[in-house]
């Protein structure tokens, strides 16, 4: 043993095979005491795999797990618990009609009886907020508490069964961007007591801003290990891609078209009356792409839904092609037929069957179209033979119509869809969230798609959260707060503090 | 904390699991039958001798099978659709009232006529009896479990009012129908296969069982090569998705409730029609619901259906035998059997998943 002091994880050798997939490829990680740890990786390049491994819900076929420098078997999330490993999951694992303090000792009570057990927590609670920085009410309730709020809950838990590792997975995937930043905040106040941190995100700027090391994981191996402070995020990004990737999108200014997609005073009101989107009016011309700004949950999804022909509106006129649409004609089948196509916020509760094969899924939503079968009958050949050669076009892989949707990585669920939406050239797209949850390459692959479509003469509706993505592909911006259009901005002509003001509902400066 | 979901290769989950699961069940319900004092080997040996040992057990066997594959297939078909559909009874015992009326009114219409017709009267007895569940979920938001399971009761306590007091037998103090004419049924195996040089001793078993065989391929070009399944798979396994791609959930739940009926009403064409020759009442058995662990055990898949329906046709065919040989194994017993089967293949189908993936895994690594 030397004077430095033992690595907080050591991973020596890791392999795992599921079936016929490599997942873990003689994998080893160093993470130092005290620091905090990037991992990135495309999806399905292995991180989550290797993390599951080290938190005891996989075994590794070889290799060797030590922890302060003693080797450990982590055969269960409790032995992982007990070797001071905790771990913040994307979906929390809370239960959501339970207080804060009564999540913290779920599983951990100290007795049969709750009593001592939630005084010693509330105490432990106190400290560790005292400590850390983590302000929360102990008796709320998790359910009525924001996203951010409960990712808070969930570090809480892992740090009173005295975790000193926290491996947190993708968290800021659905926080908003200040609820980001206040993570990071209390990420550093970690570290500053003297916690390790596991970070695993796709996101470079993450990488680049709270960690002090990263690791890059593809198709399963370690590529890389460097210093943050030595590295860049284009470096990062080819290492994980395994070849030189575009961050910036590559845009060039084109004149609009005529108007093709008008919506006047369109409002929703939920059934307790309350509105969720009040008197928004917005005009697509061809061949531009319009970006809405806006935290989630300001009306943007209703907004989609009520263009798609999800949700009616409680008022407001659309015209498509000058027509006005009449209740028949916004119904989604109708509104495919007019050119009207949807690429959904949440693809696998609403754009995907999960359970299906890509090749079904390749259909949804013309399954009636001829092509796929004669009469009342669906061709299984035919079905196949359109999947074969989308998933050519659009790179989905692996390219195989017969696996199960659920099977596929984001990225590829995500391509699944664009290619069904894109193929049938479109006159409107209406887009939301086109690169939730997928990995760098697929990310530049859909923006170039959309820039291209934009080129082509489509009409482009964006909905994303990621003000970036909003701000690179678009040619005008509408941001939203509160169920209204707080503003519009040329995007050449703005900034993230300008939007970030109307996202916040201060309307229009005063001259 | 559960791990991962297990995902078995595509024969384990449709083969395996469902055999390790009747193993377990046999020797669970091989040790009920040792606690009576009775030796399980011989038990065994007798109901399978009883149900598959003679020409005559086999037909009984697949008489009951018959009436497992109709009403499987319709627990199955309103599986697809993501409803679980327990008034099999009832649409059977609506599906019956409709054939007889056909049966007795329409008796002047030849046979090549007449039964035809009367099948389509109980297909859409049973079609309108699925649909107003159906109807009621999808427009009053009256959960199908709920209003199935009730419409049951109304319509036995229908079946009851008409025989005793609209369409019984004159002057019979039985509460059933006058008998069919002798065109208006459907033609007995024995009967059927005796042209062909093949002499069967006179059993239940008719032609309906040909109706069950075309209603398996029916139903599996239904779900998995039509339009329509593609629908019915779609609103079942995601809601939103259907909604999504133009589909409207609610209709697709008040289709597929009829479709399910009907093929309930299947039931009440092999009784009424092939059996009884008239209506009777309590015809459906019990059979509408042991439908429910026929599309389980058979996970929904019409192929999975005929071999659970004749897992089950076994088993009461057997069952029956084993009772009369072995006066100490009652018919009781032989529910109790019977209903082990239903736990193991039914409810512990999770249990048996993760001794089958680690079977297979030891079997890689050796």
């Amino acid at each position: 043993m030397t004077d430095a002091p033992a690595p907080a994880i050591e991973l020596v050798g890791i392999s795992k095979r599921f079936g016929a997939v490599q997942a873990n490829r003689d994998v080893s990680l160093s993470v130092a005491a005290g620091s905090i740890h990037g991992i990135v990786g495309e999806n399905g390049a292995g991180k989550s795999t290797l993390m599951s491994i080290l938190y005891g819900f996989y075994e590794a076929d070889s290799g060797e797990i030590r922890i302060g420098g003693t080797p450990r078997a982590i055969r269960s999330s409790g032995d992982a618990i007990a070797a001071g490993i905790g771990m913040v999951h994307q979906h929390f694992m809370l239960v959501e009609t339970l207080s804060v303090v009564e999540n913290v000792v779920l599983g951990a009570e100290g007795g049969a009886f709750l009593k001592g057990g939630l005084a010693n927590a509330r105490a432990e609670l106190a400290r560790l907020s005292q400590d850390y920085g983590l302000v929360i009410d102990p008796d709320a309730i998790v359910g009525e508490l924001s996203v951010g709020l409960q990712q808070r809950v969930e570090i809480l838990k892992s740090l009173y069964r005295g975790a000193d590792i926290l491996i947190l997975d993708e968290p800021t995937a659905v926080l908003t961007p200040p609820e980001a930043d206040q993570l990071f905040v209390l990420l550093r106040a970690l570290k500053r007591q003297g916690k390790t941190v596991i970070l695993i995100t796709h996101k470079l700027r993450e990488i680049m801003d709270v960690t002090d090391a990263v690791s890059v994981m593809r198709r399963g191996e370690m590529v890389a290990h460097v210093r943050t402070s030595q590295t860049s995020p284009p470096e990062l990004a080819e290492a994980m891609v395994g070849r030189r990737v575009l961050l910036r999108v590559e845009k060039e200014p084109r004149q609009r078209g005529a108007p093709v997609l008008e919506a006047v005073g369109i409002s929703v009101t939920d059934a307790r009356g309350l509105a969720l989107l009040s008197e928004a009016s917005l005009t697509l011309h061809a061949g531009e792409i319009v970006g809405i700004a806006g935290v989630a949950g300001n009306g943007q999804s209703e907004l989609l839904d009520v263009l798609a022909g999800l949700t009616a509106p409680s008022r407001g006129v659309i015209r498509l092609n000058g027509q006005i649409l009449n209740a028949a004609d916004r119904k989604p089948a109708r509104l495919r037929e007019l050119g009207l196509m949807h690429i959904p916020e949440d693809r696998q509760k609403a754009g995907l069957v999960t359970a299906f094969t890509a090749a079904e899924n390749a259909i949804l939503g013309y399954q009636h179209e001829a092509a796929f079968g004669a009469g009342p009958f669906l061709s299984p050949r035919a079905i196949a033979a359109h999947a074969r050669e989308a998933f050519a076009a659009y790179d989905v892989r692996p390219p195989d119509p017969a696996l199960k949707t659920a099977n596929f990585s984001g990225g590829n669920q995500q391509k699944i869809v664009l290619a069904r939406e894109i193929e049938r050239a479109p006159k409107v797209l209406l887009v939301g969230q086109p690169t939730r949850g997928v990995d760098i390459g697929a990310i530049e692959f859909i923006h170039r798609r959309l820039i291209a479509l934009r080129d082509a003469g489509v009409a482009i509706l964006l909905v994303s959260v990621e003000l970036e993505e909003v701000m690179a592909l678009s040619d005008r911006i509408l941001c939203m707060c509160g169920g209204r259009i707080t503003g519009e901005r040329a995007a050449e002509a703005t900034d993230e503090r300008d939007l970030g003001l109307l996202m916040a509902g201060v309307t229009e400066r005063a001259a | 904390m559960t791990a991962a979901p297990i995902t078995l290769p595509r024969w384990a989950d449709a083969g395996l699991v469902p055999l390790v699961s009747v193993a377990a069940a046999l020797v669970v319900a091989g040790l009920v039958v040792i606690g009576i004092g009775e030796s399980p080997l011989e038990a065994t040996a007798l109901l399978l001798r009883g149900s598959l040992g003679s020409a005559e057990g086999l037909a009984f066997t697949l008489y009951y099978t018959t009436n497992f594959i109709f009403t499987g297939l319709a627990v199955a078909v309103a599986f697809h659709a993501g409803l679980f559909n327990i008034g099999g009874e009832g649409q059977a015992t609506i599906a019956g009232i409709f054939a007889a009326l056909a049966c007795l009114w329409l008796a002047p219409l030849p046979g090549i006529l007449l039964v035809p017709l009367a099948i389509l009267a109980a297909a859409a007895g049973g079609a309108l009896y699925g649909f107003i569940p159906g109807w009621l979920q999808a427009t009053r938001g009256s959960h199908v479990v709920i209003t199935t399971i009730m419409l049951n009761f109304i319509a036995a306590t229908l079946l009851v009012y008409l025989l005793v007091e609209k369409i019984g037998k004159p002057g019979s103090m039985q509460p059933e129908t006058p008998d069919f004419a002798k065109h208006a049924i459907l033609t007995p195996m024995h009967q059927l296969l005796a042209p062909l040089g093949v002499t069967l001793p006179a059993t239940p078993l008719n032609s309906a069982f040909l109706l069950a065989l075309a209603c398996l391929v029916a139903v599996w070009a239904l779900i998995f090569r039509s339009r329509l399944g593609y629908a019915i798979r779609t609103t079942g396994a995601n809601p939103r998705a259907a909604a999504y791609a133009g589909i409207s959930p609610a209709r697709i739940t008040m289709v597929a409730m009829a479709i399910s009926g009907a093929l309930a009403g299947g039931l009440a064409v092999n009784e009424a029609m092939g059996v009884q020759h008239r209506l009777v009442l309590d015809f459906t058995g019990g059979y509408g619901f042991v439908g429910i662990a026929v599309a389980l055990m058979g996970r929904g898949h019409p192929v999975g259906v005929a071999l659970a329906a004749f897992l089950f046709g076994i088993l009461y065919q057997g069952g029956a035998e084993l009772s009369f040989d072995k006066p100490t194994i009652t018919r009781d017993m032989v529910v109790v059997i019977g209903g082990v089967i239903i736990l193991f293949a039914g409810a512990l189908d999770g249990l048996f998943r993760r001794v089958v993936a680690s079977g297979l895994r030891l079997g890689r690594v050796l």
